[in-house]
């Protein structure tokens, strides 16, 4: 058996950035959510993914920025660990190992070095049972440390997150649970709850969903499950506690925010409208509507300029506090079931699934970016329970991505199905796909299947439905019509025996179409439509039908309810090898000879990864998710990786994705790629002054080029300040507007080309040397004093120091080594005000 | 338990007059209520809200304020007098006319030396308050319109003015302006329409709250004339000359407004620091309980009362204040009064109700068949409408058992008629020689025979009248021993016309012998008002219901509670029968099971058989469906006295006829809210 440790299951990915509340930077230029197993940061003013901090080793459970430096984050996981990130930079600073599964975290001003965290209880029943806890974060410099000092704050706290804040200069934590309302003073270690009835007699739900404490005022803000938001006030009296009742929502209020000075309170719910409540003045409030899904959480940055909301779509939008959208950070979209495969877009190699309702999406797993949705029903989807209406149910791209087939269906549930098959072209003008044909009825009955033929030359569509009927559809001229556009129409209707037809597959070169009809395989020749063979192997239906690509293009694969994976040889139309293994998901990579199969056996999914030419799995995954896995897909890579070890050679030149059924998309990621990642992250420094823009990085490389030109022929630049300056000025001014980088950014370059700065001063190469040699004599000197003094010197002394130490080495010249000390020592801050000048 | 022909009656078009004001006396704890019909009802805060006293209104009356001055209240209305009230014999005690138009609103001071007055023509006028009377003293400046709401500091030295657009200060020495503080009109369209202030509060820290047309309660300093903060209560944007917001504070550390879309809303004077003491006004619950716009506010002790166009008084208690949470501290809605308005003739079969200016009698209907509804053979029918003379509206009437006597008494006068029915021809005729004592009367009954009438006159005396076909003889006058001088609001004679019992405001019953016209007896005085009564046929045991659900069976003839009354004390009453919010109304005997006792009240019909055990507080207590489920050996065992129908809803009255069947007047709740005129402003969904 293959060794799997260095080939582990990850969500990198499309995965949920919803899942707890988006943080934006003190300096409002990020928002970071959490994203799987990593935290993602982007960029508030472009929506660029910008860089995420990978470290975790299962989902990232909470983010919190560090209070004492605006600069790090923590992070909790469910692997037990805190971290902290640097997360301009992404560099991982610590990891506090905690031991228990990590479900939120807390941070408060007042805390200094305590973190509180949401741990479950001993206990083992489920989404019961949690406990706040506060973790002492010991004070040491190694990377790795375990905190040790837990102490419970409170148990039996509500699995949300959102139903605990902390109050006004971190004196007191209010948690909620159900119908109960705690506050803990950590003053006084004291805990005052407040509960509210179940219902009042108007039919009220009083269960409290979130919970916001006012900066600055002691009041408490409550959401509830029927809309009601409550201010509580007083609430150090068992007694005379007070609370005023504010009604707009129709639904449970999902979150609550209060704005950084107290004078605004935001409120979101499933109505997808975020509402600004004026805090004090009762009624005044404003909305902001029509945002998308169902509001999850909302954020505010510190200094109050923007709020961050994310939705059940998998949404975070940015808008400003003056209640405008700016930004909206699309993840993947994932509904309630995805009904099409997980296909891949050969065009743009983007993922492609279900979206929005009547929608397809696509996404870039690569750059982990939401392309766009292309509106397949194009009919307004109505969002009201219990409709019935058309959803996009089937998918297919052929070989080039020059056309898509869709399926969409209403009426699933109810006798009279209603169904169209619709074909697009892609349309290079637009770089989108256009509707090119519809087929109102393309069956008698519901579309089981469909493939495209892989051919080059001809393209078609192979569609089987449960009428007992196969079609092959052609693009031809109609001759009826005589247009110049190609409409596509029915080629060829097939059947065997009024058997039901089960799957179909297209062979790898597209001779050979093989078409499943209960236990049944028939292969047919698209050429002449003629009947080539029968392949048998009774019992059991066939589930999965799949060929074998390039070397073993010769094999065809299939599975069978009755727990039977079958290799057929189709030369010899032999059974090659069979084994018994329940396969639920047959997948096949298109860029390798590999067959990924997922095996669901006693409550868990093994994967088997195999040759079709040989028995025996090239890679084994025991206990991949504890759910039956009945979507996946090979995604190749964009550079193949190349590995060497056989257990993960399979994954070089694609990746396994694979959709369990709590929709989550998990990926195998292998030790190499995990390392290259991780560096590739440290590496990556950005400049302060500049968000990661698409503008950016153009400039980025230019200015690359430049400092790379202007290193080597340093003196070149030892002109003087003022003429360069008014190069700058003059480039900036003949360049168009629309084309400049931000105003922030002009004016420091123009201000530093201005300023003499001390690199300046150095410039002069006359008063340099004398400054070196005087620096060079003192140091000389005092090496010869003492060696004691010398250790205190700042760093820049030290270095300094250094170089006189190599210049009593003989074997450089005086004259060198000035040289040498000069370059490592200029500051090349300067040089950014080249950049306009040299275009 | 025993089966009846009820007939349900639902042709009795009572409609409660909505309420216009309202005031607290803290001292005696009692809240006085004034209705747009101009009639003043005195509830009692401690006893569940009894209404005590019922002072009836006048046509063209209309209260406008209601203020108390230590245990006397002053009223004032459109009509331009101030108009104070004879508490213990529940009438007008004088009117005294301030020559200043129309009066808006009255305030007394908390040192109870005087009445101020906002008039018509701008002016605030003080009237001192003397022992019997009150005396015109000054007016204050002038202003150029008229004063809507008057609040005094309560060190008596300042009095704020609410007026149009602005609120004065004035000094009551100098009675000079000090300040003139301008409310804001609301903006866009309603910005053309004056602002109304219809209501101030002045703290004694200064602060002067003011509620206004706008729908904002704003907050102003008095040292300096500034607005502080305001609060938006209602939507501006409907803005009509009803809306009101009243305004009643207590303790100055809570505050009430309500508003014209129904709701009540409580603001609180409470720190936002917690454990610093820079307090703020803070808004804090909204109450609604109200279909119509509120017109009157009080902050009581432990709860908060409201009062408005759809005529119901709701209080609704403050749970941070309430010490104990019991029956007596649930929230309370007052829909018809605590007195009887139907009285039947219990042999011939008519019925008498009382209007506020009119009488009815009907007759009623006849039905066949079997079944649980009844085909009707013949309708009910009215047989006469029955105007007062004069402009008071009536206190008190009766009909005679019989049938053949109508009798009722205004403020001013007592009239009594004899009923002359040949098949359908019906006709009265007014006894004019009523002798001098029958003036007025503040409570009728007629003895069973129909010989005699009962009259309650004033100092708790009750006048004996007999009947004739000649016409009518006073008789003599029953005068109570203690010599209390509250009016009795209760009388029951009994069947064989030995006994007379009456009840008055100060708890006490007194019983008489008919025969010796002499004082019998006095019930030990309980804590609470006595709110129905009626004395066995049989056994001549008084059986008496409290305004606290307490019941009591006073034997007359042992002068003591008798054994049954006795276990029932000593045991206690089922929670669920200590919980009822209205207080129980008519008190009837059934004769064909002599240990039955029938009572009722607004909501529920209840027979309690005085052979079976009590319920303690294990016990189901609404048993009927169990007991049914049972087999006929098990229901022994397991039922109680107490057995309640709850068919019928919203009751004004239940009688038991000599025909042994039941007549139940219901008025639903729903056809009074469907008579009351359109609310001026209704809550929409997600506005």
């Amino acid at each position: 058996m293959v060794e799997e440790s260095d080939v582990r299951v990850v969500r990198f990915g499309g995965s949920k950035i919803n899942l707890r509340p988006p943080i934006i930077s003190t300096d409002s230029r990020f928002v970071l959510c959490t994203s799987g197993d990593s935290v993602k940061v982007y960029s508030t003013r472009t929506e660029e993914w910008l860089h995420s901090l990978q470290g975790h080793t299962n989902q990232v459970t909470g983010i919190a920025l560090n209070p004492a430096n605006h600069l790090q984050v923590y992070s909790c996981s469910a692997d037990g660990t805190v971290k902290l990130w640097d997360f301009i930079d992404g560099i991982l600073i610590k990891t506090f190992i905690i031991g228990y599964p990590l479900f939120a975290i807390y941070v408060s001003e007042k805390h200094e070095g305590i973190v509180f965290l949401h741990i479950a209880m001993d206990t083992d029943s489920k989404k019961e049972g949690f406990q706040l806890v506060a973790v002492h974060l010991p004070k040491s410099a190694e990377q790795e440390v375990e905190a040790k000092e837990l102490s419970a704050v409170s148990s039996h706290i509500s699995p949300n997150p959102s139903c605990t804040a902390f109050g006004r200069e971190g004196q007191y934590i209010a948690f909620a649970r159900n119908l109960q309302l705690n506050v803990y003073f950590f003053r006084k270690q004291k805990t005052y709850s407040f509960s509210l009835k179940a219902t009042d007699k108007k039919g009220a739900k009083n269960a409290f969903t979130c919970i916001a404490c006012h900066p600055t005022d002691d009041c408490i803000a409550t959401g509830h499950e029927d809309g009601k938001i409550r201010l509580w006030r007083n609430f150090i009296h068992k007694k005379e506690y007070t609370y005023s009742t504010q009604h707009w929502h129709h639904n449970a209020v999902n979150t609550l925010c209060f704005t950084p000075e107290g004078t605004n309170l935001l409120s979101g719910g499933i109505e997808s409208v975020l509402v600004q409540w004026q805090y004090g003045t009762g009624n005044r409030k404003e909305f902001l509507p029509r945002l998308g899904g169902s509001i999850l959480h909302v954020s505010a940055s510190s200094d109050g300029q923007l709020f961050c909301t994310s939705h059940s779509d998998n949404k975070i939008t940015v808008i400003e506090s003056s209640f405008k959208v700016c930004g909206v950070i699309q993840g993947l979209v994932k509904g309630d079931a995805v009904l099409t495969d997980l296909m891949i877009d050969p065009r743009s190699k983007a993922l492609v699934l279900n979206g929005k309702p009547g929608h397809l999406q696509f996404y870039s797993l690569l750059r982990d970016k939401h392309l766009y949705n292309l509106d397949i029903v194009q009919q307004e989807y109505i969002y009201e329970a219990g409709l019935d209406q058309f959803e996009v149910v089937k998918a297919a791209f052929d070989i080039k991505g020059y056309w898509l087939a869709t399926v969409e269906e209403r009426g699933q549930k109810s006798a009279d199905l209603e169904f169209f098959l619709k074909l697009w072209s892609y349309d290079e003008r637009t770089q989108s796909f256009v509707l090119n044909t519809t087929i109102t009825a393309a069956h008698t009955d519901r579309i089981i299947s469909m493939c495209f033929s892989s051919s080059e030359e001809t393209t078609m569509l192979v569609t089987i439905a449960e009428d007992g009927q196969f079609k092959a559809w052609c693009q031809g001229v109609d001759a009826d019509t005589k247009q110049d556009q190609n409409f596509w129409s029915c080629d060829f209707v097939g059947s065997y025996h009024n058997l039901k037809p089960t799957n179909c597959s297209f062979s790898a070169d597209s001779s050979l179409l093989a078409v499943s009809f209960q236990e049944v395989i028939t292969i047919w020749s698209p050429d002449t439509w003629e009947l080539l063979t029968t392949l048998c192997q009774p019992p059991g239906v066939i589930r999965d039908l799949c060929f074998g690509r390039l070397s073993c293009s010769k094999y065809l694969i299939s599975t069978t309810t009755r727990n039977l994976l079958c290799c057929w040889n189709l030369l010899t139309c032999a059974l090659e090898w069979s084994t018994s293994v329940e396969v639920s998901k047959l997948q096949s990579d298109p860029l390798s000879e590999n067959v990924a199969a997922f095996s669901y056996q006693s409550k868990h999914t093994d994967l088997f990864v195999f040759k079709p030419n040989e028995p025996r799995p090239l890679f084994t995954h025991k206990n991949v998710c504890s759910e039956k896995i009945h979507r996946a897909v090979f995604v190749p890579r964009e550079e193949p990786l190349n590995n060497c070890d056989e257990s993960s050679q399979w994954l070089n030149r694609s990746q396994l994705y694979f959709l369990t059924q709590n929709m989550d998309l998990l990926t195998f990621s292998t030790a190499t790629e995990e390392d290259r990642m991780l560096s590739s992250s440290t590496r990556l420094v950005i400049d302060d002054s500049v968000a990661v823009t698409p503008f950016y990085l153009l400039l980025g490389k230019h200015r690359q080029q430049q400092q790379k030109l202007n290193t080597p022929s340093h003196q070149a630049a030892d002109r003087p300040q003022q003429p360069q300056g008014s190069v700058t000025i003059t480039e900036l001014l003949h360049t168009p507007a629309h084309v400049l980088p931000p105003a922030s950014v002009l004016c420091s370059m123009f201000v530093s080309s201005l300023l003499i700065s001390n690199t300046g001063v150095l410039q002069d190469p006359l008063r340099k040397e004398m400054e070196s040699s005087e620096q060079e004599m003192n140091s000389e000197k005092e090496e010869e004093d003492s060696e004691g003094e010398m250790e205190a010197c700042d760093s820049q002394q030290e270095l300094r120091v250094q170089g006189s130490v190599d210049e009593v080495t003989p074997k450089l010249s005086k004259a060198q080594e000035r040289e040498l000390k000069r370059v490592r020592k200029t500051d090349f801050s300067w040089m950014a005000g080249l950049i306009a000048s040299k275009p | 338990m025993g089966e009846f022909k009820v007939h349900r009656v639902r042709f009795f078009d009572y409609m409660p007059s909505g309420i216009r004001a309202l005031a607290f006396n803290r001292d005696i704890e009692r809240i006085a209520v004034a209705r747009m019909d101009g009639s003043v009802e005195v509830f009692h805060c401690s006893d569940r809200f009894f209404q005590e006293k019922i002072i009836p209104g006048r046509e063209q009356c209309g209260i406008e304020g209601l203020s108390w001055v230590g245990e006397r209240l002053f009223s004032a209305g459109l009509n331009g007098g101030i108009t104070e009230y004879d508490l213990t014999n529940q009438k007008v005690k004088y009117t005294v006319d301030a020559y200043g138009g129309p009066i808006w609103t009255i305030a007394g001071n908390q040192q109870g030396t005087h009445l101020a007055v906002g008039c018509e023509d701008g002016t605030v006028k003080l009237f001192e308050v003397n022992e019997d009377k009150i005396q015109f003293e000054r007016n204050l400046d002038r202003q150029k319109s008229r004063i809507i709401s008057l609040s005094w500091h309560p060190s008596g030295s300042k009095i704020a003015a609410g007026m149009m657009d602005m609120i004065q200060i004035f000094n009551v020495e100098t009675g000079h302006s000090v300040h003139r503080l301008l409310a804001d009109r609301g903006v866009g369209t309603s910005r053309s329409k004056e602002c109304v202030v219809w209501s101030v509060v002045y703290l004694s820290d200064g602060t002067i709250i003011s509620g206004d047309s706008v729908g904002m309660v704003k907050l102003w300093d008095d040292q300096t004339g500034t607005l502080i903060k305001s609060h938006n209560v209602t939507k501006c944007d409907v803005i009509t000359s009803y809306l009101i917001v009243p305004l009643e504070w207590q303790n100055e550390d809570s505050l009430v407004a309500g508003t014209s879309e129904g709701t009540v809303v409580q603001f609180q004077f409470i720190s936002m620091v917690l454990g610093k003491d820079d307090k703020e006004w803070v808004r804090t619950r909204t109450f609604k309980n109200h279909t119509h716009d509120i017109r009157a506010v009080a902050e009581i002790t432990t709860a908060v009362v409201s009062g408005g166009m759809d005529a119901q008084l709701v209080v609704r208690p403050l749970l941070d204040k309430v010490e104990v949470r019991s029956a007596a501290s649930a929230l309370r809605k007052i829909h018809f009064p605590h007195r009887r308005l139907v009285s039947c003739a219990r042999k011939s079969g008519l019925m008498l109700f009382q209007y506020p200016g009119h009488l009815e009698l009907w007759r009623l209907g006849e039905s066949e068949g079997k079944g649980s509804s009844l085909f009707v053979k013949r309708n009910p029918e009215k047989l006469l409408h029955l105007k007062v003379k004069g402009e008071d509206h009536i206190r008190c009437s009766a009909v005679s058992p019989c049938g053949e006597w109508i009798v009722y008494s205004t403020a001013s006068s007592l009239r009594l008629y004899r009923l002359h029915c040949d098949n359908n021809n019906v006709s009265i005729t007014k006894i004019s020689k009523l002798p001098m004592v029958l003036s007025s009367a503040n409570q009728l009954c007629f003895s069973s025979d129909s010989s005699h009438l009962f009259s309650a006159s004033t100092q708790s005396s009750v006048h004996l009248v007999s009947l004739s076909q000649s016409g009518c003889k006073f008789v003599g006058t029953l005068k109570p021993k203690s010599g209390s001088h509250q009016a009795i609001h209760l009388l029951a004679a009994s069947e064989d016309g030995k006994w007379l019992a009456s009840a008055n405001s100060d708890h006490e019953v007194h019983i008489y012998n008919l025969q010796t016209r002499k004082a019998h007896c006095t019930v030990p005085v309980y804590s609470s008002a006595v709110t129905a009564m009626g004395i066995h046929p049989t056994t001549n045991c008084l059986f008496m219901m409290y305004a606290d659900q307490q019941m009591c069976e006073y034997s007359i003839e042992q002068k003591q509670y008798t054994d049954w009354s006795r276990m029932v004390q000593r045991k206690g009453l089922h929670r669920f029968w200590m919980e009822r919010d209205t207080p129980c109304l008519n008190v009837m005997f059934n004769p064909q099971h002599p240990s039955h006792v029938i009572l009722h009240d607004t909501y529920m019909l209840c027979i309690i058989d005085q052979s079976l055990p009590l319920p303690d507080d294990k016990t189901q207590f609404y048993n009927q469906l169990t007991l049914k489920s049972l087999p006929e050996e098990q229901r022994k065992s397991h039922s109680h006295a107490f057995k309640v129908c709850k068919t019928f809803k919203d009751i004004l009255c239940v009688e038991l006829m000599s025909d042994q069947s039941l007549v139940v007047v219901e008025r639903p709740l729903e056809d009074v809210a469907s008579q009351l005129p359109a609310p001026i402003k209704q809550k929409k969904f997600a506005t």
